[in-house]
């Protein structure tokens, strides 16, 4: 997996919504097991304290469990699954209409705009 | 667990105070950054914890004993100048390592050398400043210390390079050890970061987690250095 740790921002949140988008993509299975925090750690180059720290979060949210001596896994509840996915749209979006609306465009103009767009990417 | 502790620990060079009274603990299983600028106390605070400096006044213990010749058994380190004797061949003083420390371990010193690429038929003195960097400091990481102490291990080499030996040193230290680095290189090394102290004018300027700083202030902890000591 590629990891892009960016400088503003604290690193465990970056590593946790990195490690979700790998879930998404299919990098980490359902139900499959997670390499060790020190492989993990070493492959972002990133402290193994800090995956620790993401990893125990995300574990919190349910969307990993750990079995203790077997390691950590994704979790098997899809809807968990989709649950993550609408938060991380919701993210996104909330980002882009704060965005759009500091460049003064109304949700109308916004919508209209966006289907304009997807029919030109389709034609 | 408590790894290193200083309590009021001051140094005078010929009169000048180069740390002033400074109280400091660090746990252990952590890797530390120790920040600041030119000629703040950083190589001072490393010497005195390594044993080749003594306090003036104050106290510092490591695993609760006072630094001494029991605290050098369990602490690596490295310097920042040149001082292994350059005539000798990169294996040669791989041996004399193996002879001299108990905990070192030529397995993993070799597996490095190989990695990056390094002839142990080779003389010190026939490599390239940022090789004999590399050289030393894969030395130091190849015991299994408890307290790694390095003052500017990533200075003389390239960028590359850099990412292989901050892995090393992520995946190869002992999970309950703890790694100091003393840099002002902040932007490479950051990230692999538990903790960082900045030092000022022997002084302790702050002492924080990573993650904490980019929280609070929004910035990473190389730009927060830049504003803190603009020249």
């Amino acid at each position: 997996m590629k990891w892009e740790i960016r400088s503003d921002r604290p690193v465990y949140s970056q590593l946790m919504e990195q490690i979700q988008q790998g879930i998404i993509c299919g990098e980490y299975p359902l139900g499959g097991k997670l390499p060790s925090v020190r492989d993990m750690a070493a492959e972002a180059g990133v402290n193994p304290n800090t995956m620790q720290k993401a990893l125990s979060e995300l574990e919190r949210t349910g969307l990993l469990y750990s079995q203790r001596t077997s390691g950590r896994f994704v979790t098997e509840d899809e809807e968990k699954i989709v649950m993550m996915k609408e938060t991380l749209a919701k993210q996104q979006m909330k980002e882009f209409l704060k965005q759009m609306r500091q460049l003064g465009f109304s949700l109308k103009e916004i919508c209209d705009m966006i289907q304009q767009l997807e029919e030109e990417m389709e034609s | 667990m408590k790894l290193l502790e200083c309590k009021a620990l001051t140094k005078y060079y010929s009169g000048k105070c180069a740390l002033n009274e400074i109280d400091l603990t660090i746990e252990s299983g952590k890797i530390v950054g120790l920040l600041g600028p030119n000629g703040s106390g950083k190589s001072t605070l490393i010497k005195l914890i390594a044993g080749l400096l003594t306090p003036s006044k104050g106290e510092l213990t490591v695993l609760g004993n006072p630094v001494g010749v029991g605290t050098k058994k369990i602490i690596s380190y490295l310097p920042d100048k040149d001082y292994i004797s350059d005539w000798m061949k990169i294996e040669e003083i791989v041996r004399m390592f193996e002879e001299f420390y108990e905990d070192f371990d030529s397995k993993r010193a070799f597996e490095m050398l190989n990695k990056l690429n390094l002839d142990k038929s080779a003389k010190l003195k026939q490599l390239s400043k940022g090789n004999k960097e590399k050289v030393q400091l894969i030395l130091v990481m190849s015991r299994r210390a408890k307290l790694y102490l390095l003052d500017e291990p990533i200075g003389g080499v390239d960028p590359a390079a850099r990412d292989y030996i901050l892995n090393t040193i992520i995946s190869n230290y002992e999970p309950e050890a703890t790694v100091v680095i003393a840099t002002h290189l902040i932007a490479d090394i950051e990230q692999v970061l538990d903790e960082v102290i900045f030092i000022h004018q022997g002084k302790i300027a702050l002492q924080s987690t990573v993650d904490e700083i980019r929280e609070k202030e929004g910035k990473s902890v190389d730009s927060l250095f830049r504003e803190v000591y603009k020249c």
